[in-house]
């Protein structure tokens, strides 16, 4: 029972960032229809930032999360604005192949830039855990998941309280009438990949210093993200972040009760398993697409 | 169900997302005939054919076709038994030559299974120049042999058109289901197309089309079948169903129902 | 013309081993076939079919480990008391357990493609062939996972009459390599100029128009997913016999990638596409080693190049070189005409 509470608590302390992935890629994935390859190297991005910064420039832990996330926002809106202005209204294998395209580019430059080698990143917290009951979790976690639900909670406030978050759920719903109703879609597009993006950095610069950072830490986030977006269905924000607790658990159980070398292949499992029997996922708002 | 009877549609229903496209639908279509469905718009005929020809799911009733329950079959196999529909909105293969369009087209006609292709035998080049000498036929049939290597896309709005029937004319119809065959087109185009259409059923090919313009519908059916409110409300020949206060009630409202009456 | 043009460019093909005498550049080009095929069948898939499929190193790799598994031999506990174990096998049974094992999988995920559509199909694609990594790194009874098969036994032809050829030197694989490419691409320009291909290509065009004149849809893309696969299986076993050892990095992610870039550059739906793209993907890297540029920025260049492909020419090479010659030729018969 105890070693059942220790997974669950472990599920609940990463299953926030993972919620950060699944919200960043499922906004972008929902509102502009891109299977954005380029969401693990944005992870791996702010991972990185936070290693410079931290690391490199001695910078204030905080302050430099807070930077990581900002430059994420300003490099995905580059992003949008670089590759995808061009090919709106381009069908789906263009715009994909742009962005595999975009993502080899990116993740090389990363290992260029940073070499192959992990690198660590120091954390302010005190290193040994906080005991509670029968279940202990490390100070740095306990941020990681406050900060995680902190940014779910404000993304949830823009999407349903801001005149933004309504041009987005418009657009979601339906673009060809959200147009009609004078909606800048160009706008909502470079905003919507750019939160996405931005969420995407997030979930890298808390994570990166709970491990560690390597070029290719983004494909297996992005991998990950993809599971939860099909799991809790396209477009749906709730269903993102339920989703990404339920893979955090399924990863924890998984990795404890079967193997732990197929951790994760729970994420490509469940995906296909929910893809072949409930294609439209647990929260389904709308017909899928294709 | 008369004995010459090709297709019979009782009791369709068909409802989705809370919506009743299809109350209670009953009507047949006798071999050799040109029958059409008429109605406001909303009445339900586009769902009808969509219903028919497999790319909607009744929600209720029953469609036989030459003895063949349809219920439920997909398009494809709807489409073997004899049955092929156009789509309202202009539907052709753009990338592809008005030929190769032909081509595809006349798919149920070609015999040759994958082994035979892959092993490369005689019979599958014989049959390809018989298939090509068809389909240069079927467009010369359309007006379109001049054609025969543009794109699809490339073609001109009433060219298109008549490329969707010789489409749908190689897959060998028994049944073939017009869907708004001449919306678009101008009164020559129009005219040129009801002759066409004289000669598909010389052919021996029996014909179900939904149509608005009036004045083309009273001169190629032979029966008219007036729907509203995914009900028919009235069905007979063109001058009857000119007469009938419950089709003028349909589409022009009470007052007239009353001045005609 | 034609014909003649491509007569002498096999023979050219063909007589490479025997004057040029650099053996490195022999190997590379034996590997650049490798790719060439698989990247065939991918475009069968991908650019006629219009499948987006992501995780065709699935099938590649699937091959390459059942010829090795069955010329190797294995022996694997199913459950702690019942053992499946194989004796090893020529290696033409190898290259025929590759097809199957291939297809097979092929067949299982056309099926899939048919009930799961669009960006949807990229995702499960790609987790299909990531799964399949992670089962060959874990199965290490099977696969002795990341330590790697090796000591396979290399190509082998068996002709009746003179007996077994086993093809230890770079030009007998090198020829064989050719030979099956030559027969894989007749194999695609066969089933493409077909009532088959056809109806690919029209279900990839426009679906509801091509199942009202009674394409199955079904049925078409699980022979383009079965042919696709088995022929990148027959190229994966042709790799696991050459370069004699096999590890699961033979499943990247990467390696999709690099056949995905030769097949869009290339020109996706057309027959030299992914030939020219193979050509010039596979032979770049050598060129850019020669120069001393690091792989990393290599990588880059790719990608970059991928993106300006799909920007200014969104065909890939060779359609827009086939419009740059019908323009010239027909601009040349107005100015004949006009003189």
């Amino acid at each position: 029972m105890d070693q059942l509470l220790q997974h669950g608590l472990n599920a609940l302390m990463l299953g926030g960032t993972y919620a950060l992935l699944g919200i960043g890629l499922t906004l972008i994935f929902g509102i502009m229809r891109v299977v954005n390859f380029t969401h693990g190297e944005l992870y791996a991005f702010g991972a990185y930032m936070m290693y410079a910064l931290v690391m490199l420039s001695g910078a204030n832990f905080f302050v430099a999360l807070v930077l990581a996330i900002t430059l994420g926002a300003i490099l995905g809106a580059a992003l949008e604005f670089v590759l995808l202005r061009r090919l709106r209204g381009a069908d789906i294998d263009t715009t994909m192949l742009v962005m595999i395209g975009a993502w080899i580019a990116l993740q090389n430059a990363e290992q260029l830039a940073w070499t192959g080698v992990a690198k660590s990143i120091n954390n302010p917290f005190p290193a040994a855990p906080l005991v509670i009951g029968v279940v202990s979790v490390s100070w740095n976690r306990v941020f990681v998941f406050v900060v995680a639900l902190a940014l779910i909670a404000a993304t949830y406030g823009l999407i349903n309280h801001t005149r933004l978050g309504k041009g987005m759920r418009a657009t979601f719903q339906d673009r060809d009438t959200a147009a009609l109703m004078g909606i800048q879609i160009g706008r909502i597009h470079t905003a919507t990949f750019a939160l996405g993006s931005a969420l995407a950095a997030a979930a890298g610069a808390l994570l990166g210093p709970v491990f560690v950072a390597y070029p290719s830490m983004g494909d297996l986030a992005a991998a990950k993200a993809f599971a939860i977006v099909i799991l809790g269905g396209l477009g749906s924000i709730p269903g993102a972040t339920v989703g990404g607790f339920i893979l955090a658990l399924v990863e924890e159980l998984g990795a404890s009760y079967i193997s732990s070398g197929y951790r994760d292949a729970m994420g490509f499992l469940l995906i296909m398993l929910i893809l072949v029997f409930k294609p439209t996922g647990l929260f389904a708002q709308k017909e899928r697409i294709g | 169900m008369t004995a010459a009877a090709l297709l019979a549609v009782r009791g369709l229903a068909v409802r989705f997302g809370g919506l009743t496209a299809i109350e209670d639908l009953t009507f047949e279509v006798t071999e050799g005939e040109v029958l059409a469905l008429i109605g406001p718009n909303g009445a339900g005929k586009t769902s009808a054919f969509n219903a028919i020809t497999g790319y909607l799911a009744p929600s209720g009733g029953e469609i036989v076709f030459a003895g063949v329950r349809l219920n439920g079959l997909k398009p494809h196999v709807i489409a073997k038994l004899g049955l092929v529909r156009t789509f309202q909105k202009t539907s052709v293969f753009g990338g592809r030559s008005a030929l190769e369009n032909i081509l595809i087209g006349l798919h149920l006609r070609a015999t040759q299974q994958p082994l035979a292709i892959l092993c490369g035998l005689p019979s599958v080049a014989r049959e390809e120049r018989k298939l090509e000498q068809q389909a240069r036929e079927i467009l010369a049939f359309a007006g379109l042999g001049a054609r025969a290597d543009e794109l699809g896309s490339a073609l001109p709005y009433g060219e298109q058109r008549l490329l969707e029937i010789a489409i749908a004319l190689a897959a060998k119809p028994k049944l073939l289901l017009l869907d708004e065959p001449v919306s678009g087109m101008n009164a020559v185009e129009t005219q040129s197309f009801m002759a066409k259409l004289a000669e598909i059923r010389a052919l021996g090919i029996t014909v179900l089309l939904v149509e608005h313009d009036m004045k083309m519908v009273m001169g190629v059916s032979d029966r008219i079948v007036c729907l509203s409110q995914g009900r028919v409300i009235a069905s007979g020949t063109p001058a009857q169903i000119r007469r009938d206060p419950e089709v003028i009630r349909a589409y022009l409202g009470e007052k007239y129902a009353h001045a005609h009456s | 013309m034609k014909g003649l043009a491509t007569t002498l460019w096999v023979l050219f093909l063909f007589s490479l081993p025997l004057w040029m005498g650099n053996q490195y550049l022999l190997h590379v080009f034996v590997v650049t076939g490798i790719f060439i095929i698989a990247a065939m069948s991918l475009n069968l898939l991908l650019g006629y079919a219009g499948q987006l499929s992501l995780g065709h190193v699935a099938f590649f790799g699937i091959g390459a480990y059942a010829s090795t598994l069955v010329s190797l031999g294995f022996s694997v506990h199913i459950t702690p008391g019942t053992v499946l174990a194989m004796t090893p096998k020529p290696v033409w049974c190898g290259m025929l357990a590759a097809v199957v094992a291939a297809g097979a999988c092929g067949w299982f995920i056309g099926r899939l493609a048919f009930k799961v559509r669009g960006a949807y199909f990229v995702i499960v694609s790609i987790s299909f062939a990531e799964v399949v990594r992670l089962v060959a790194l874990n199965w290490v009874e099977l696969t002795q996972g990341p330590m790697a098969l090796n000591n396979i036994p290399p190509l082998t032809l068996w002709l009746p009459g003179l007996g077994e050829h086993v093809f230890w030197k770079k030009p007998a694989n090198y020829w064989l390599v050719l030979s099956i490419a030559i027969i894989s691409y007749l194999i695609v320009r066969r089933l493409v100029r077909s009532r088959a291909g056809r109806a690919m290509v029209a279900l990839r065009e426009n679906e509801p128009l091509a199942t009202s004149v009674g394409i199955d849809v079904t049925r078409y893309l699980v022979l383009a997913t079965v042919v696709s696969a088995a022929m990148a299986g027959v190229a994966g076993a042709l790799y696991a016999h050459y370069i004699r050892i096999v590890d699961p990095d033979v499943f990247l992610f990467i390696y999709t990638v690099t056949m995905v870039i030769m097949v869009v550059t290339g020109g996706k739906g057309t027959l030299a596409g992914p030939v020219v793209g193979g050509i010039i993907f596979g032979l770049l890297p050598e060129v850019l080693r020669a120069a001393a540029i690091p792989p990393e920025a290599q990588w880059i260049a790719y990608g970059m190049l991928m993106v300006m492909v799909v920007f200014f020419l969104p065909q890939g090479i060779v359609p827009a070189l086939r419009h740059w010659w019908q323009r010239r030729q027909t601009s040349a018969a107005i100015v004949k005409a006009a003189s």
